[in-house]
């Protein structure tokens, strides 16, 4: 039954590089901490232009920098993105940065602030922002098959309506998407706890399963070196305790039913890290919604799929972050920021097909150009992942 | 008719509580989902929503079963309808 995947399409921008978006956004991408300001200012004067600031981008080093780089270059390489202007408080990393987003074919501009200030560097900057605004708006939408789009998922602020209702929509839509052959991912390392045999048993070779579980285990080391009693009510937290979830092995059982009952995983990504064909992949990640969701928008993905229980209100700045619940409660104290409302699930007025199609219709509509309540309530959450201290 | 909890499968110790307001002695109507069958029970503890509550005897130190799968274990006896969380269920990992 439902919708035919196979005649399915979308309206996007097709980039440089091959890839389809669904949004056409001029980013000004600071570099570092110092920069956040001249590129705030930059925004501010070029409309349709978005700063992107963050806490970090200096004195990391080793596997963290080389992070930091694939974060911020994968951001500017996203196909949701028209075009970049970066800046960085010194030309060195700043082009660094440039050079890794101007691989994909796409637009960038560089500024450093040494020897120039924020004054000049905004001014040059400024007129950089003014060109490439100007450029993306002339850009035509094209139509794509739904193949070509990139879809992630994490879920957040769970509790067990997640795993009794929204979750499974997400599977549903998940199982019809990767037999469509879709490029998906799915992560949150630690909260497979309790069911990571279950994620294994789907890895499609033994290879992929070594490496599933060569992830999972040296994320378990971090947090036996670094455990509390009862991990600070941080893992499940405080909100998935008041929504009833009661131990991480329950959270990770309701957290995996996003990847369907048929999916195969068919690969493994080291955080922001691109996948290289189609098909599910794991990626070892946080489980922090905004870690997470920044690493899925890194990786290239162009739409995200966020089921919640007690009302996480997260967004991106460049990936449509599409929120269900199958909580009442939420859904009746939060609905502004739910896209998708699958309540009924719970009552038996809706079935799991239902569910997983009026997903998918949303996330089409999305596609499309249709705002989320994420975008409408302005949630551009970027939270970038720390390995370690800086030197 | 009004479903008050839901059990993901028969063979699971508890239920999730889906309508809000529960009180102690309500007569409740449970959907086990995986067999889609109805089941009946008297709510022993006020229970609000996306909490469990025992479908089943549990004793301290048994494992509690949820989508057919170990998610801990109880700390304490547990009677049929009452309430489960972390009061009386610790994990079994960290």
């Amino acid at each position: 039954m439902g919708m035919n995947l196979k005649g399915a399409g979308f309206e996007g921008w097709r980039r440089e590089n091959g890839r389809m978006g669904v949004r056409n956004h001029v980013i000004i991408l600071p570099v570092d901490d110092l920069s956040n300001a001249a590129a705030e200012a930059v925004a501010n004067n070029i409309k349709g232009a978005l700063a992107i600031p963050h806490a970090y981008g200096r004195l990391q080093f080793g596997a963290d920098l080389d992070l930091h780089f694939r974060t911020l270059i994968g951001t500017g390489t996203n196909p949701n993105v028209a075009g970049v202007v970066v800046i960085g408080i010194e030309p060195g990393w700043t082009g660094r940065i440039v050079e890794g987003i101007a691989a994909s074919g796409k637009p960038v501009e560089g500024f450093a602030i040494e020897q120039n200030g924020d004054i000049n560097t905004i001014a040059n900057a400024s007129r950089a922002a003014y060109r490439l605004v100007k450029h993306a708006s002339r850009l035509k939408r094209t139509r794509a098959e739904l193949v070509e789009l990139w879809v992630s998922t994490k879920c957040g602020e769970s509790d067990t309506t997640s795993g009794l209702a929204s979750c499974p929509t997400v599977g549903n839509a998940f199982d019809r998407l990767w037999e469509n052959g879709n490029t998906l991912v799915f992560g949150e390392t630690t909260e497979l706890t309790g069911g990571e045999h279950l994620v294994a048993e789907r890895c499609r070779t033994p290879e992929i399963r070594a490496q599933f579980m060569a992830m999972f285990d040296r994320y378990q080391r971090v947090i036996e070196a670094n455990k509390t009693s009862d991990l600070s009510e941080s893992q499940p937290t405080k909100g998935n305790i008041e929504g009833g979830l009661t131990t991480i092995e329950e959270k990770a059982l309701g957290n995996i039913q996003k990847i369907g009952r048929k999916c195969l995983v068919d690969g493994v990504l080291d955080k922001a890290e691109a996948p290289t064909g189609p098909g599910l992949w794991f990626m070892d990640s946080s489980s922090a919604a905004a870690e997470m969701v920044t690493l899925c928008a890194a990786s290239g993905y162009a739409v995200h799929f966020f089921p919640t229980g007690q009302g996480n209100v997260i967004g991106n700045p460049i990936l449509p972050v599409i929120k269900l619940t199958a909580n009442p409660r939420t859904q009746r104290t939060m609905s502004e920021h739910i896209d998708v409302d699958v309540t009924g699930l719970l009552q038996k007025r809706m079935n799991m097909d239902d569910a997983g199609e009026a997903l998918l219709d949303c996330m089409l509509r999305t596609a499309d150009g249709e705002l989320t309540a994420a975008e409408l309530l302005g949630h551009r959450e970027f939270s970038l992942t720390r390995l370690y201290e800086s030197a | 008719m009004t479903i008050h909890f839901v059990v993901h499968d028969e063979g699971d110790s508890v239920g999730v509580v889906v309508v809000e307001g529960l009180k102690a002695s309500n007569r409740i109507n449970g959907w086990v989902m995986d067999q889609d069958r109805m089941i009946e029970f008297d709510a022993k503890s006020d229970i609000p929503i996306g909490h469990k509550l025992a479908v089943k005897q549990i004793k301290a130190g048994d494992t509690i079963i949820k989508y057919g799968v170990d998610i801990g274990r109880a700390i304490a006896d547990i009677a049929p309808g009452e309430h489960l969380h972390v009061h009386n269920v610790k994990t079994k990992r960290w």
